[in-house]
């Protein structure tokens, strides 16, 4: 019995090492207090709730993917049938994931339906119900979904791209678990999130394009006229910004450019923001294009100078600007700048458009001296607790109670421990479960004590009560913390940040206690039996 | 030491006063809740704008509803924040209920609108100058590299940093987040040529923001009917747990007395006009978790003595289990009430409601267990058949048939 209990309390020895070494020893091996306590800060992950920091739910609009999807299929539809020599009287978008094809006689159905499924094998052609020679093009589900998910990922990946870049520690990017494209962006220390939102927000669409005629117009009906109703093949009208570049009319305008860019967004290398020599005190955005493009973009510059040159942002003409020599591979974007506006926007173009628009659900920031209030409430109300429980439980059981007081002092280290190797947060509802896993701890062992003394009354001996008041007592002990951690479980599956802090909190803390409240609890009890004589009393 | 020395009380004979006073307390939060109109909802599950704003001094509620207003935000709530562990905090909430939020607009317009409303009569500062007390420790810091006063040069960088974070945690942390006046950095430990630099960049703003919380109206909606759908699935968890291990009538009764418990503490939320948010639900649930714990214990010690004392009647075998577990379940229920109420008086107002919550909730979910639980499991044992007892699962299945008695000899 004497070796059995030797290994037994070697094995919770080595417990005990490898909690304390989670909490203080890792990642620099302490030498001094302060390593001691740097560790430790850095072991225990803060939520935001406690160090400060944005939460940001936001919602990607897939639709409008999808609508740009069906927008292209519809315009390659056109182009294909004017080539086939297919005549049409309309063909555009009916619904997001519907086209319209009208006017086509019967004799051309069979060309129409190989176009189809030449080029469009993921859409479905059906009559049109009702009309005569209509047909409705329809993108298949699975289609649909496939466009929105890699639009999710795509969105969350350049929304975690650009925020990397704005130097914050530890931000956190995720999709939001309730299935309607939300994404949850995590931004701890950031108090005022107004720029990382709107870098976030931001479209960053880039693209260059010609302009063709020189001036901008006052509306889109000026802009028309001036073509007599009918725009040059290939072109479109946009609109300008407020704040276009200085030299350019101010006020926006509606500008005539071509449709295709020939310089987009996703052919840059890099870009930067300096100051803008020529204009102080602006600064300016400076890009670089890469090989492939710069091998488009120099002929493209030597064929048409002295023609004006778009820069588009977010469809919206932002500059212009006269093309004086080839360029081959770099260029700049200069408006009214600050350093930290043309700062965002290079760092927009680096991190790449967002394929779709976002909207922002929810948004929780907690400042820091909040953060640090709530720490020491909740530092405080721990304390005083564990205090209030320790000193009933010595003076209650008495000797027994100094083995409670060890076990539940070894289950909040295992409790701490437990949150760091897992990688948890903690946060001030996890705090608050921290409390509550003393109080129910606590429970443990007062139904294996209380046992103890019912078979002590009913003269038991000492070892014979101790062995039956641990048996009797761990079957309940299991039924009351398995329903309790049922409840964490299904707190852990729906609940955000903070609540996810306590569900884990409680959850740890209880299977902590499982182990303390009874394995160690008995080695204890069983040292001190072996310790006294035969017949004598047991001390609780 | 010993508190209960071996009670002996007749429970399932007082069974009929402890339904009453449930019935009783049920129907207090009925009506609270009718009177009131509803439960009172927090942010997160209302939608809407929440602004918690500490001022350097007290400030006056109605010069902040006169600036509100003249941003058109008149009818928004002002609630002074009393923190019973910290008297004069100055804290004031601000809340924008989401009438105020139309579709289109962006999600933080109220929240911009209240700090620009605000800075009217509290925070106009001297042009060309940052609010220190809205500045973060990067914003001090980039400052600092820009001005360089200790003319560090290139390499000032980590220093600048250091300085920076140094100046914002004493904000923070020893002046509880709004400095009232940038003389007072020099108690920072910052170097003096610093400070001096602060004071030519920044000016001491009159209030400073501690908490934000915006909630679109579509998040709030599914969150409130989410709340209803997880309390409901971790219950029917529960009973199916201990529809297992007991038989299924000690499952019911089990769910019906925690049910009891989370109608009875929102009822009293409703009477006193807490806010229930996400913390309160998860509140809730714990308690949940807490009331099946002591009726478990009962129902355990039920089925042990269910075993042993079988020719006794079962009300009798239910009033011996209560009495031998009393003690336990005084103590544990004492232990831990204590710890939430310290919880409740010493958490800091954020946990004010969740701490509330779990006060009511452990003393309810003790008194369900033997003033609901066991007297619904006795009364459905007599009305199913009178003699026969019900057993657990897990035991041999004792039968005393009502006839046997009645036969034995005269």
């Amino acid at each position: 019995m004497n070796s059995n209990l030797k290994w037994k309390a070697l094995f919770i020895a080595g417990v005990i090492v490898l909690c304390v070494y989670g909490l203080i020893g890792l990642p620099d091996f302490p030498t001094s207090w302060t390593t001691v306590k740097q560790n430790f800060g850095q072991r225990i992950k803060l939520g935001l709730d406690l160090q400060g920091g944005t939460h940001l739910i936001l919602q990607v609009q897939v639709h409008e993917a999808v609508r740009q999807e069906t927008d292209q299929v519809a315009d390659q539809l056109s182009k294909l049938l004017r080539d086939k020599n297919v005549p049409f009287s309309e063909v555009t978008r009916n619904t997001d994931t519907q086209i319209k094809i009208a006017g086509v006689s019967p004799d051309q159905i069979t060309t129409l339906r190989n176009v189809v499924s030449d080029s469009f094998g993921t859409w479905d052609l059906v009559p049109s119900p009702g009309e005569a020679n209509s047909y409705l093009l329809n993108m298949r589900p699975s289609t649909v979904a496939d466009v929105q998910d890699r639009t999710m990922s795509q969105s969350e990946d350049t929304i975690r791209r650009r925020i990397d870049q704005l130097g914050l520690t530890e931000p956190f990017v995720a999709p939001y678990g309730r299935g309607e494209n939300e994404v949850i962006v995590e931004l701890p220390g950031e108090g005022d999130p107004v720029r990382a939102k709107s870098v976030i927000q931001a479209g960053g669409q880039l693209e260059i394009r010609l302009v063709q005629d020189p001036n901008p117009y006052p509306s889109e009906v000026a802009a028309m006229g001036a073509h007599n109703g009918v725009l040059p093949p290939n072109t479109e009208i946009l609109p300008g910004t407020a704040s276009t570049a200085p030299g350019t009319p101010a006020g926006g305008g509606y500008y005539v450019v071509d449709r295709v860019p020939i310089v987009t967004g996703r052919d840059l290398r890099s870009a930067d923001s300096t100051r803008n020599a020529e204009k102080p005190p602006y600064y300016q955005v400076n890009f670089n294009l890469s090989t492939d493009a710069g091998r488009r973009f120099g002929p493209f510059t030597e064929q048409n100078i002295n023609r004006p040159m778009a820069i588009i942002l977010d469809h919206r003409v932002f500059s212009v600007a006269t093309i004086e020599s080839r360029i081959d591979d770099s260029g700049r974007i200069e408006g009214t700048f600050t350093q930290d506006e043309a700062n965002d926007l290079a760092l927009v173009l680096r991190a790449g458009a967002l394929p779709a628009s976002i909207k922002y659900l929810e948004e929780n920031t907690v400042g820091p001296s909040l953060g640090a209030d709530s720490i020491h409430h909740g530092m405080q109300a721990s304390v005083l607790s564990l205090i209030v429980v320790l000193i009933f439980m010595v003076v209650y059981y008495r000797q027994a109670g100094i083995n409670a007081v060890i076990a539940l002092l070894l289950n909040l280290v295992i409790l701490l421990a437990g949150l760091t190797y897992f990688g948890a947060t903690l946060t001030l509802p996890g705090i608050a479960g921290v409390i509550l896993t003393i109080g129910m701890g606590v429970d443990s062992n007062v139904l294996i004590f209380e046992r103890i003394r019912e078979e002590l009354r009913a003269g038991k001996a000492a070892v014979t009560a101790v062995d039956l008041g641990f048996k009797r007592a761990f079957v309940t002990i299991i039924d009351t913390h398995v329903t309790t951690i049922v409840s964490a479980f299904f707190l852990f599956l729906f609940g955000t940040g903070p609540v996810k802090g306590f569900a884990v909190s409680l959850t740890i803390g209880l299977l902590a206690n499982l182990f303390t409240s009874v394995y160690v609890s008995r080695v204890i009890f069983d040292w001190h039996l072996a310790k006294l004589p035969r017949q004598a009393e047991l001390s609780i | 030491m010993e508190f209960f020395h071996q009670p002996n009380i007749d429970w399932m004979g007082k069974a009929k006063y402890f339904v009453s006073l449930s019935l009783l307390l049920l129907l207090i939060g009925l009506a609270a809740g009718i009177y009131r109109h509803g439960l009172t909802y927090d942010v997160d599950f209302k939608g809407g704008t929440l602004v918690d704003i500490r001022f350097a001094e007290t400030p006056n509620t109605d010069l902040i509803r006169k600036d509100l207003a003249s941003q058109g935000l008149g009818r928004s709530e002002i609630v002074p924040i009393h923190d019973i562990a910290h008297p004069d905090s100055n804290e004031v909430e601000i809340n924008l209920s989401e009438q105020t939020q139309d579709e289109q607009a962006a999600l933080d317009q109220g929240k911009t609108q209240i700090i620009n409303a605000l800075r009217q009569s509290f925070g106009t500062g001297e042009a060309g100058k940052q609010d220190f007390n809205a500045a973060s420790a990067g914003d001090l810091t980039d400052y600092l590299v820009r001005r360089d006063p200790l003319g560090l040069g290139a390499a000032a960088g980590n220093r600048y940093t250091e300085i920076g974070t140094q100046l914002a945690a004493f904000r923070d942390k020893n002046r509880d987040g709004i400095v009232t006046n940038l003389d007072d950095l020099k108690n920072s430990g910052a170097p003096s040529q610093v400070v001096a630099s602060v004071h030519d960049g920044f000016y001491a703003g009159g209030f400073a923001i501690r908490n934000v919380q915006i909630v679109g109206p579509k998040v709030g909606a599914d969150l409130r009917r989410q709340a209803v759908f997880v309390t409901l699935y971790a219950l029917a968890g529960m009973l199916v747990y201990i529809a297992i291990r007991f038989e299924w009538i000690y499952g019911a009764a089990a769910v019906i007395a925690v049910f009891h418990d989370v109608l009875i503490t929102l009822g009293l939320f409703a009477l006193l006009k807490f806010p229930i948010s996400l913390t309160v639900i998860a509140a809730l649930l714990t308690l949940v978790g807490y009331s099946m714990n002591d009726t478990i214990v009962i129902f355990d010690r039920v089925r042990e003595n269910n075993r042993l004392m079988r020719r006794e009647p079962f009300p009798e075998i239910v009033n011996r289990s209560i009495n031998q577990t009393f003690s336990r379940t005084i103590l544990t229920s004492g232990l831990t009430f204590l710890t939430v109420l310290v919880l409740f008086l010493m958490g800091g107002p954020a946990l004010r409601s969740f701490s509330f919550a779990l006060v009511i909730g452990i003393v309810v979910g003790t008194y369900s267990s033997f003033g609901i639980a066991a007297p619904m499991v006795v009364a459905w044992n007599h009305w199913r058949g009178t003699g026969s007892k019900v057993a657990s699962r897990t035991g041999p299945q004792p039968v005393t048939k009502p006839g046997a008695a009645k036969r034995s000899p005269a």
